[in-house]
């Protein structure tokens, strides 16, 4: 966009919604709107203390595990759904029920199988992430050119051998953008997780501003998991560019 | 037709693949091909050559073992076909390279999925690579490289396990075409200097009457052998003499007019 001759950056826009935010803030509107500048001022404040520090290492653990397993199961998954019609025949089925049921309803269900802990976090991470995965993984795979899968027979590899050397390597950036795509709905599952179990991280901070009415923190809490986020999904974004030129292995 | 008997005619060369009365029928019910029989000598290069849907791609894979006959038998080096082989490998049209991993390792990926020791194959690999020309590339990716020089790398690879039979299924219709006349020039030197055979697949009249031995013309519609030709000209010398031999113009000449019915 361009306004008298100069370039606009898209990020501008930020700015205009930033200073709109700080202005009603002022005003004192609502309670619920604190001026922007005061959240900022709670950001800095909140993140030195020890319960955003035990909250951040209890969440960052439950968030890694939970990715770790979604990875570990989502992507062999994938390439089996990829490379088998019965595989996919019987699984596939499950795997776009769970991606597009509301998952959050399913969380006391897991906490009646997991109890009220850690691990409950852990597995609603997983249902959260590892749908995605599979999928992407799975179009991925689909999508390899025959010939390479041919190359492959021809030079007798084993199923493992293809698999390993040449399934992964060729679906790699369709499994890059489902884990990224994971990794949001992780950070998502997390939060929610601890919500519902309440009694843990970032999940009982938030009951505590909230229960507290502490908007300013609340949304200071906020706006760090966003930028979390936001991180998370550039580093993915900027491996994906990496291997981009993989992608060429397609039809 | 205009070519000279040959000096002295030597018993031809045995027959390395046979294809006894082979059929070919997908699944859904499109008839590729209908009870063919062939043999491909040992030492020579023979092409299939037909419109689209002969079959020649089909019959290529079954000789392949990438795909089962629905009749007949394909018998390779005495024994009968049930799937991919160490004495055969393939030249892909679309060259079939590995994205992620470097020319030496693509050349290479042959005898690493045999197990080949990382030393030994790397050695046998860059030999090859130095035969097709492409040395000093070894750690390119293929992204980096022309068209041309990527199908020289598949070439390499086929090459590198040194593979009785090499089936090449239209290597050269993906690149340009300067690129192509070097390429029919280099295959005509490679198959002096390597002594193995070679299955080629073609549309090309032209290529198909530069650069082969044998010329198997099909039938489209299921696909059948409708003639052989033994195209008699003088491989030696200068390649450019090929392309106006008389002999090669009659014989691309003859070959058109016989395809001619079949196009649409």
């Amino acid at each position: 966009m361009k306004i008298g001759g100069f370039r606009i950056p898209m990020a501008a826009s930020l700015i205009v919604w930033a200073v709109l935010w700080e202005v009603v803030g002022q005003t004192g509107a609502s309670l619920i709107i604190p001026p922007l500048s005061a959240i900022l001022a709670r950001m800095f404040e909140i993140v030195p203390t020890p319960s955003f520090g035990a909250a951040l290492l209890i969440t960052g653990k439950a968030f890694l595990l939970g990715n770790a397993i979604s990875i570990g199961v989502g992507v062999p998954l994938g390439i089996l759904l990829g490379r088998s019609t019965i595989a996919d025949r019987m699984i596939l089925p499950w795997v776009t029920m769970f991606l597009s049921a509301p998952l959050s309803a399913l969380v006391p269900v897991i906490m009646v199988i997991f109890g009220l802990g850690q691990t409950t976090i852990v597995m609603t991470v997983v249902m959260f992430a590892v749908w995605i995965i599979v999928l992407d993984t799975r179009a991925g795979v689909q999508g390899i050119a025959p010939s390479l899968v041919e190359m492959a027979q021809s030079f007798g590899a084993s199923r493992w051998q293809a698999f390993t050397r040449i399934y992964f390597f060729a679906a790699l950036p369709e499994i890059l953008s489902g884990i990224r795509l994971g990794l949001i709905r992780a950070v998502k599952g997390v939060i929610i997780g601890q919500l519902l179990v309440s009694i843990v991280g970032f999940g009982s901070l938030f009951e505590i501003y909230l229960s507290r009415f502490l908007m300013e923190h609340f949304w200071a809490l906020l706006f760090i998991l966003f930028a979390l986020a936001f991180a998370i999904n550039e580093i993915l974004v900027w491996l994906e560019r990496k291997v981009e030129y993989y992608a060429s292995s397609r039809h | 037709m205009m070519a000279k008997p040959k000096p002295a005619i030597q018993t031809p060369p045995p027959a390395i693949v046979q294809v006894k009365s082979v059929s070919k029928t997908y699944p859904g019910g499109v008839e590729a091909l209908r009870d063919v029989s062939l043999d491909f000598r040992q030492g020579q290069l023979t092409t299939l050559l037909g419109p689209s849907g002969c079959g020649k791609t089909t019959l290529l894979k079954i000789v392949a073992g990438l795909i089962p006959a629905s009749g007949g038998e394909v018998v390779v080096d005495g024994k009968a076909v049930t799937g991919p082989g160490p004495e055969r490998a393939i030249v892909f049209q679309d060259f079939a390279l590995m994205p992620w991993a470097t020319v030496l390792r693509n050349v290479a990926f042959g005898l690493e999925l045999r197990g080949t020791p990382r030393a030994e194959r790397e050695a046998v690999a860059e030999k090859y690579i130095g035969e097709v020309g492409l040395k000093g590339f070894e750690n390119r990716y293929p992204h980096e490289l022309s068209g041309g020089m990527r199908q020289r790398v598949g070439l390499a690879r086929a090459l590198a396990v040194q593979a009785k039979v090499l089936l090449m299924d239209e290597p050269f219709s993906a690149v340009d075409e300067q690129t192509r006349r070097k390429f029919q020039e280099d295959l005509l030197q490679l198959v002096a200097i390597e002594r193995k055979t070679f299955i080629f697949v073609t549309h090309s009249i032209e290529e198909a009457v530069y650069v082969s031995d044998r010329i198997v013309l099909l039938h489209p519609r299921p696909g059948r052998i409708s003639s052989i030709v033994e195209p008699d000209i003088p491989r030696d010398g200068d390649p450019e003499k090929i392309r106006r031999n008389t002999t090669y113009i009659d014989t691309v000449e003859a070959i058109w007019q016989g395809l001619k019915q079949y196009l649409d």
